[in-house]
């Protein structure tokens, strides 16, 4: 909920911003843990900090995030990308063939490669012909599962791929790992956050169980995925050419009028995004049996896509988004799911109430009114139900997501020329 | 005020320029020679070409035919790139600048001053704030340009242009958006960089500005250069004006009065608040009345009101207080369908835009806006043969060129679409017709048609109002002018008694009558004023 | 000037057969070279895969799987087109006939009532659930201004959750089996086919094909889409809604109004995408895990390859679903039937593409063709 600093109504310096945003960010996440802590104790639900249900939030939010910073790419380039679905799906399929011939890091390369095909075509649709963004990545997910499909058949039901355990709906699994980490004292070793987070006590365990989860065991990937989308960071806002795609999907006639190629700049910003798909595509590889599965991606395209919303279009926004959805996905899958789902809500039902004090003393009435009607159903639920049904649990990122869109849809600026297709000199 | 140091040397040659576009030649052979160090004017009327024109110097497009030398050197530009290379910049009419980004950032974009991996911000800031110093244009660097006003957003478009080191400046139209004092201060931005050494070349068809600043003028007519004048000081503002049309330009005169005491519009006390900012108004207590068999003009710099008003008529955006009434019925409430159905004729000031569907037939763009109505339909169903039907009539009588009723709008000139827009609303039996700008863009032919259509739409007991930025089209056509500034009625004029110059003083705000009894006191003083400035 | 022989042979194409011929016949070109390289690229005979394709498809059964499912097919495209056609991309179609379906087949398989009463109070409820369901995202975008992509993304994941929750813990019948399903349908509940009245005039079908009474619903939706569309002052409005929204509220339309209309409008349609399977397909008759999912995102494909024109999307659900039934048995004659997938997919690019080329093109030549036209006009008329 860093909005705020992301939209600031006057002009302050960049680097003030920037402070400003990180010092918030640190804030709302004492804040946060502080919260459900709150909520843990009053509705016994232990596993909501616990170092597993975080370490299983991380992973899962892993693949969100590299989805959503891969919108966030060809978004800032100007070009809607409905298509991350496909893209994913895409990078499972060659993350599992080229995985299962080379081994791990071979996945990794096969799953960025079908991102950026995939991405590529997209933006031959949208910027080369200038189809409507959303029509033609719509098209790309249903290309995208139809082609992981018939590879699938053709490369996992040869004899040879029959005989390492492979079918038409899943590819042998991939020999090898990639690596896990964890950090020496703290998480590992004496493992002291692991003691702290035995001792139960309010607010400190919830940290420490927080922080080791995040520390203990980290995949690879999920490193890899970190110093990607920190990189991000700097390519788009600090280097000539971060520059020049962000001014494609802010005002691609300016761009054109200073000889920048908009096009190049869409089609590169969509060959990465689907690169960013493709990888989030191979750590849901990683994520399962090491093995591509028939639709295993599950949507997590369209979450990446909710992140990115969610997130304001910033790459630290997406990664905020992110790890809330991870969060509930690892919370649902944690043991007594039910009963941690229903800490959740009271959590919320509190967030939500502050919001609203908040709202009321800032004069925002209808901001307010939603918030606090949320919050009342949030409350009612915890109330009424003992343990919160598995299928609601399955909804709870759309529904944030919604509410979330609702509440500062004013405020969620999306970059101006996003989805409007651009043709050379079209408009100077 | 014209740079007296005349250089010999050449900077731009054009030659026989051939510029075609799907349905038009947009350039036709147009020559053009420019002398290094001298502010030179081009001119002509809306759609004769020079925008094209001074594209195709900028790179933006290539040229059918013709060849371009810069400093005697033959120059083929594929692209913006290229022409940015010898030292041409260009200022674009409709700004060329991302809101959401800095103004250091859109000035470097694409020649950022780091390396690959950073842009090189605090070197841009360094040199920013020199050229600022140096030439009069200065702008905070780390400002969104969102925050910027209009003449700020056009020192960041010159700023581009320097940072780059150009030595060639085209703008195109620059003064259009500007008040006067802001054009004396772009005029010595540019006085300041001839003199050293640069070279301006600057689109407009304000002529009296032209012949203040201007060192040489070029004039084009229908892609075509039909003048040269090297020496300014030796031709008036007729003598352009005929160079530009081939005739005398048409004037906007209207015949005796005939305006009724019948109360036609009256609207009492409106106020319209600023979207996202509920304590300024937009509109603060506004009152106009407009009777049968008159026009009422509202003169105003573009934003102090105008589209607000526009829209509080028509019902197009929630109003905060007052009240409008139509023929004695109140329709303050009323929706803008009802308020269209009971007889308000609109001509919007982006036809494009609020006025039309490019993509739909003529037929279905005459029914727009009178669907509910016959011919058209009866509310329910449209009725298509009734509406082919009127269409045809409408092309017959208000001279809309066009092979049939049944092509896309689209297809038609800015000059037809506008004949066409006329059209629909004169024969849908209007009582009040809100005319916004309405021979904005369109060439001479169709704009005397027009006026003619306003002057019919008067004799025939409408009331009309009128919201224009040409001034002598106010003037000639207004039967009463009110000045809007800041949201506010700051002054009601009698045409007959006020000249373009006096206008301009209550539009800038530095004078201002609310008792029309004090007009003509007003108004003689700002007139000695105006023309004391004019000897001096 | 616009001598035709120097016209590139796409476009004197379009001006011969009109853009709307011209464009899925080359986009048919194109996929069926791009599934033949496919094929070839992973080792399969492409001609020998086609002429099975050809041998499935030319049977009588086929038509009629063809037409029945080529029904539920059309009226889902019809569905998304209305949206389409004002401008809302109402991706949540899926979730609005679904949870459609699910309430219908509660309700309907509860009811006691006489056959002219049933079946209109089945459809009601599914005409109403998915119209209210798409009033979601319409109500939001309309007082909060959140993007209808976004939110029917969202709300079909949410739909799946909540149907999900109903039919496995309210709605499920409680008859011993393992299978999770609500009640069937009684018969007075059904739609009757047509089987009786084909046989009767001598087109006895061949055993176990069911042409189903489902069509006649799709057809009238058609028709009445059409004159709607066209002939209607709200189809108008629509329309220049869609293509202009400013000049649509210059000219009286209401904004928020039409887009709340529509987007109940194309909900309510798509609740009726759901009472094929449930009042006419004899494997269903009611609402399970087993139900037909994503016909909404296929009416996507339908209303864009059909240029949201009610004819070209009935071309466009007869070729979708002839494609998935020739394809589908493929994988007992040793061909991968997921080339289909690939078909469909290429089809459905490559037309947009050239859609959107052709429109292009074919406005650049109308302004040509109005230019050249009235110019002699110009030069005629006094100066």
């Amino acid at each position: 909920m860093s909005l705020q600093t992301m939209t600031p109504s006057q002009p302050a310096s960049l680097r003030a911003r920037w402070s400003e945003g990180r010092n918030l960010a640190l804030l709302l996440s004492v804040g946060a843990v502080a919260l459900i802590s709150v909520a843990r104790l009053i509705s016994d639900a232990d596993r909501l900090t616990s170092s597993t249900t975080i370490g299983t939030g991380l992973r899962l939010a892993v693949p969100i995030a590299l989805a959503g910073i891969g919108g966030l790419y060809a978004e800032r380039s100007g070009t809607v990308n409905i298509g991350l679905e496909g893209m994913m799906t895409l990078g499972t399929v060659g993350a599992g063939y080229a995985g299962w011939q080379g081994g791990p890091w071979w996945a990794i390369i096969g799953g960025i490669v079908g991102g950026i095909l995939g991405g590529l075509l997209l933006s031959l649709a949208t910027t080369t012909f200038g189809v409507n963004h959303i029509i033609a990545g719509f098209a790309i997910n249903i290309i995208g599962s139809g082609v992981a499909r018939f590879l699938a058949n053709v490369w996992f039901t040869t004899d040879e791929a029959g005989a390492a355990g492979g079918s038409i709906t899943s590819s042998p699994a991939i020999v090898g790992d990639l690596g896990r980490f964890s950090v020496p004292i703290l998480a590992d070793g004496p493992d002291l956050l692991g003691d702290l987070e035995k001792k139960g006590w309010f607010f400190l365990s919830d940290i420490a169980g927080v922080l080791k989860g995040l520390t203990k065991d980290v995949q690879a990937e999920t490193l890899i995925a970190l110093v990607l989308i920190l990189g991000s960071i700097y390519v788009i806002w600090h280097t000539p050419f971060g520059l020049r795609l962000r001014s494609a999907g802010e005002k691609p006639s300016a761009a054109e009028s200073l000889g920048v190629s908009v096009a190049k700049m869409r089609h590169i910003g969509m060959a990465i995004s689907g690169g960013f798909a493709g990888l989030g595509g191979a750590v849901i590889v990683f994520a399962g049996a090491d093995q591509y599965q028939q639709d295993q991606v599950a949507g997590r395209g369209f979450l990446g896509l909710a992140a990115l919303v969610i997130g304001n279009w910033m790459p630290a926004g997406v990664l905020a988004g992110s790890a809330v959805f991870g969060y509930a996905l690892g919370v649902a899958n944690s043991l007594d799911s039910g009963i941690s789902v229903r800490g959740l809500i009271l959590a919320v039902a509190i967030g939500l109430a502050l919001l609203t004090a908040r709202a009321v003393i800032r004069g925002r009435y209808v901001e307010a009114a939603i918030q606090a009607t949320v919050g009342a159903l949030a409350l009612a639920a915890y109330l009424k139900v003992e343990e919160v049904n598995n299928q609601f649990v399955y909804i709870t990122p759309y529904v944030v997501t919604l509410v979330f869109v609702t509440v500062f849809a004013q405020r969620l600026r999306p970059p101006a020329a996003e989805g409007h297709p651009y043709l050379k000199g079209q408009s100077l | 005020m014209t740079n007296t140091a005349v250089a010999s040397a050449v900077a731009i040659e054009l030659r026989d320029i051939v510029k075609r576009f799907p349905g038009v030649v947009a350039n036709d052979g147009v020559d053009l020679t420019v002398r290094t160090g001298s502010i030179h004017a081009i001119v002509g009327e809306n759609g004769a070409g020079k925008s094209t024109l001074m594209k195709t110097l900028y790179g933006a497009h290539r040229p059918d035919e013709g060849t371009i030398r810069v400093n005697g050197a033959e120059q083929s530009f594929r692209s913006p790139r290229d022409a940015i290379a010898v030292g041409i910049g260009m200022v674009f009419q409709h700004f060329q600048l991302a809101d959401n980004l800095t103004v250091w950032e859109n000035i470097v974009l694409g020649d950022e001053p780091g390396s690959w991996y950073r842009i090189g911000a605090k070197h841009a800031r360094t040199k920013l704030r020199e050229l600022g110093v140096r030439y009069g244009l200065e702008v905070d660097p780390d400002a969104l340009v969102a925050d910027l006003g209009v003449g700020q957003k056009q020192r960041v478009e010159i700023l581009k242009v320097l940072f780059r080191g150009a030595r060639i400046i085209i703008l195109d139209e620059p003064t259009a958006v500007l008040v006067p004092q802001e054009v004396d201060e772009l005029f010595k931005s540019l006085a300041e960089l001839t003199a050293g050494g640069a070279t301006a070349i600057f689109i407009s068809h304000k002529l009296d500005e032209v012949l203040a600043h201007a060192d040489a003028i070029t004039v084009i007519r229908a892609g075509k250069t039909v003048g040269e004048v090297p020496d300014p000081s030796k031709v008036n503002s007729h003598d352009l004006a005929e160079l530009m049309v081939g005739s005398e330009l048409p004037s906007p005169e209207t015949r005796e009065s005939t305006v009724t005491t019948d109360v036609a519009l009256e609207i009492t006390g409106l106020s319209v608040a600023t979207p996202g900012q509920a304590h300024k108004l937009a509109l603060d207590n506004i009152n106009i009345t407009i009777h049968r068999g008159e026009i009422v003009g509202i003169a105003g710099v573009e934003g102090n009101g105008q589209a607000e008003l526009v829209e509080a008529i028509l019902g197009l955006e929630p109003i905060a207080s007052g009240a409008i009434e139509l023929f004695g019925h109140d329709i303050t409430k009323a929706s803008t369908g009802d308020r269209r159905h009971a007889g308000i004729g609109y001509i919007p000031e982006d036809r494009q835009k609020d006025g039309m569907v490019l993509s739909f037939p003529l037929w279905e763009n005459c029914a727009l806006g009178h669907q509910r109505q016959e011919p058209y339909g009866d509310g329910r169903w449209i009725d298509r043969a009734a509406s082919l039907a009127r269409t045809e009539q409408i092309i017959r009588e208000f001279d809309v060129r066009t092979p049939s009723s049944d092509v896309p709008a689209l297809t038609l000139s800015g000059g037809n679409q506008q004949k066409l827009i006329v059209g629909r609303e004169m024969t849908s039996s209007p009582k009040v017709l809100i005319a916004s700008h309405p021979t904005r863009g369109i060439d001479v032919g169709a704009q005397a048609a027009i006026w003619e259509v306003m002057r019919l739409a008067r004799s025939m007991g409408l009331g009309v109002l009128l919201i224009s930025a040409d001034l002598e089209e106010l003037i000639g056509l207004s039967d009463t002018l009110h000045v809007i500034y800041d949201g506010r009625i700051n002054a009601t004029l009698v045409p007959a008694a006020v000249t373009p110059k006096i206008l301009g003083t209550y539009m800038t705000g530095s004078a201002r009558t609310d008792d029309p009894n004090l007009t003509a006191t007003a108004a003689a003083a700002a007139a000695a004023a105006a023309n004391g400035a004019d000897h001096g | 000037m616009a001598d035709t022989t120097e016209r590139p042979l796409l476009d004197r194409l379009a001006s011969k057969f009109g853009p709307n011929i011209v464009a899925p016949v080359i986009a048919a070109v194109v996929a069926i070279a791009v599934s033949s390289l496919t094929l070839l690229a992973g080792g399969y005979n492409p001609v020998r895969a086609f002429t099975e394709i050809g041998k499935v498809l030319w049977s009588v059964e086929s038509l009629i799987l063809i037409l029945n499912r080529g029904a539920w097919y059309y009226v889902a495209g019809v569905a998304v087109a209305v949206g389409f056609k004002m401008g809302l991309f109402n991706i949540g179609a899926d979730g609005q006939y679904r949870l459609g379906a699910l309430f219908a087949a509660y309700f309907g398989a509860k009811a006691d009532l006489p056959p002219v009463l049933h079946v209109p109070y089945i459809v009601l409820i599914a005409v109403l659930v998915g119209g209210m369901w798409a009033a979601i995202p319409g109500v939001l975008k309309v007082t909060r201004g959140v993007n209808e992509v976004i939110s029917t993304i969202m709300l079909n994941f949410v739909a799946t959750g909540i149907s999900a929750w109903l039919l496995g813990n309210y709605f499920r019948r409680e008859d011993g089996t393992l299978l999770t399903a609500t009640k069937v349908i009684p018969i007075s509940g059904r739609l009757p086919n047509f089987n009786r009245i084909l046989s009767s005039i001598g087109l006895g079908l061949p055993k176990g094909s069911v042409l189903q009474g489902y069509i006649v619903i799709a057809i009238l939706v058609g028709i009445g889409y059409y004159i709607l569309l066209f002939r209607s002052r709200f189809g108008f409005e629509l329309r220049v809604s869609g293509e202009n929204p400013a000049a649509a509220k210059a000219s009286g339309v209401n904004p928020k109004r039409m887009v709340l209309t529509t987007i109940i409008l194309s909900g309510a349609i798509a609740g009726l995408i759901g009472i094929g399977p449930l009042l006419s397909d004899p494997t269903h008759y009611k609402y399970s895990d087993q139900f037909p999912f994503t016909l909404g995102f296929t009416g996507l494909s339908l209303a864009l390859l059909g240029r949201n024109h009610p004819v070209g999307i009935a071309f466009a659900a007869i070729i979708w679903h002839a494609i998935e039934r020739g394809t589908q048995p493929l994988t007992t004659k040793g061909f991968p039937q997921e080339i289909g997938k690939i078909l469909q997919g290429a089809f459905l690019l490559t037309a947009v593409i050239v859609f959107e080329v052709m429109q292009r093109r074919s406005q650049r030549e109308a302004v040509r063709d109005a230019a050249v036209k009235s110019s002699v006009q110009v030069e005629a008329a006094p100066a």
